[in-house]
């Protein structure tokens, strides 16, 4: 993670794109973990 | 800690008596060294370290721990998850000590703690988040005390004033979370004036969001640690209800709290990916950080949901123990562990014998106040001419 930026621009394209790319894997995450949670209640 | 030596009074030599006792009475000396000699006397605080064990512990965590009184309520009084009433009044009342132990301590952390009422009296400051944590905080000890009032007025018979006081709960409890709300933010939000000092992995613009979120933890996995030991030293107090209800109360506030932890996991991690401190991993607060969040957070998380599943209510209970653990640890980190991180090891602070003798004394006090309310009032049980009303 040794990026150099040379910009602010750079910096946020890099940090956002990285959020951006984390925060789909999450919503997509939570919903996996809430059917592994409510899965009993099904049952 | 059996009851029957509480009540009876004929066997008051019971460990949990002598050591509480020893405690107390080594905490008295200690208030009287603090309050004649001045914070240096029984402190290592400093102008680099201004705050220490009695910010760090009996202020963040203390307040931390004490939000299972929002949270239990707002559950049963504002989103009517009625199953879960019996857990409202111990919830209430540790949210009720829990502040007036907050306040207690920090007539001992501030150097002329008779000015504690200035900010509201001689100069507002209300531009400080401190002004706004210290009016929360006054406000809402004081909607915490009226809410807990039905208990002892139930215990003294006035009928009269309890049954004006329960047509309050409503009001109270939409003003409580509101009330939480903002000073559990603002409590996090204090550290964001440090960005120098604050170890960049536990530093971020979120970090009153962070301070908020983890506080409902907190509330929830306190309510189940807190139910658990009542459980085992207050058994002979609770009612039909509270034991029939108690395996419910886990199991829901175990699965809530795994679900707010799943959340936290993934806003922390946003944290360090939005301002790109990955590189900081590789370190030794890297290790550290990692531990937290690893083995207090994600850990507890999948615990928490393993025990709902398979209904395993013992799991749950030492997951709420783990949970709590890991509350602590995080304030510690912010306030202290990672604090003046940048500092040589010399000017680093470590808190003196006696801060730690009174943080103790402090929660001992709280200990032998809750006994003391348990094993007389109807927390743990409804009482006969109330039965049903709710």
């Amino acid at each position: 993670m040794d990026t150099v930026f040379h910009s602010l621009h750079d910096f946020m394209l890099h940090t956002e794109s990285i959020t951006y790319i984390l925060i789909i894997a999450a919503l997509i995450g939570i919903t996996g973990f809430w059917l592994f949670l409510s899965d009993s209640d099904e049952k | 800690m059996p009851e029957e030596s509480a009540t009876s009074g004929k066997n008051i030599f019971t460990p949990f008596n002598i050591v509480a006792g020893i405690i107390l009475a080594v905490g008295g000396v200690l208030t009287i060294l603090r309050f004649t000699g001045g914070l240096a006397a029984v402190t290592n605080l400093s102008d680099y370290n201004p705050w220490g064990i009695w910010i760090g512990f009996d202020l963040l965590v203390g307040v931390a721990l004490a939000a299972g009184g929002y949270v239990t309520s707002a559950a049963v009084y504002i989103f009517g998850m009625k199953k879960y009433h019996a857990a409202v009044r111990p919830a209430i009342l540790t949210g009720f000590l829990g502040y007036a132990l907050v306040v207690l301590a920090l007539h001992y952390d501030v150097g002329r703690p008779w000015r504690l009422p200035y900010p509201f009296i001689i100069q507002q400051g209300t531009t400080s988040l401190l002004f706004e944590v210290g009016a929360c905080v006054a406000l809402y000890l004081t909607v915490l005390f009226i809410e807990f009032t039905p208990a002892p007025l139930e215990w003294l018979g006035f009928k009269r004033a309890r049954n004006i006081v329960v047509k309050l709960t409503m009001l109270l409890t939409i003003f409580g979370v509101i009330l939480s709300t903002l000073h559990q933010s603002s409590l996090g939000a204090l550290f964001l004036i440090a960005p120098s000092k604050l170890h960049p992995l536990w530093y971020s613009s979120y970090i009153p969001v962070y301070f908020f979120i983890s506080s409902i933890i907190a509330g929830l996995s306190m309510v189940i640690f807190e139910g658990t030991l009542s459980h085992r030293f207050f058994k002979g107090k609770m009612d039909e209800e509270h034991l029939a209800e108690k395996d419910t109360i886990a199991l829901g506030f175990g699965k809530a709290a795994s679900l707010v932890l799943a959340g936290y996991f993934i806003i922390k991690v946003i944290g360090v990916a939005a301002d790109n401190n990955w590189h900081y991993l590789g370190t030794g607060y890297g290790a550290w950080f990692l531990l937290e969040l690893l083995g207090f957070v994600a850990l507890p998380c999948f615990l928490y949901a393993v025990g709902v599943r398979d209904k395993n209510v013992k799991l749950i209970r030492w997951t709420a123990a783990l949970t709590v653990i890991g509350i602590v640890l995080n304030r510690f980190n912010v306030s202290m562990i990672a604090f003046n991180y940048h500092l040589p090891s010399s000017e680093r602070y470590f808190p003196h014998w006696m801060e730690i003798g009174i943080s103790v004394f402090i929660v001992t006090v709280g200990l032998v106040v809750f006994r003391f309310i348990v094993t007389r009032m109807p927390i743990l049980y409804e009482h006969p001419d109330y039965k049903g009303v709710h």
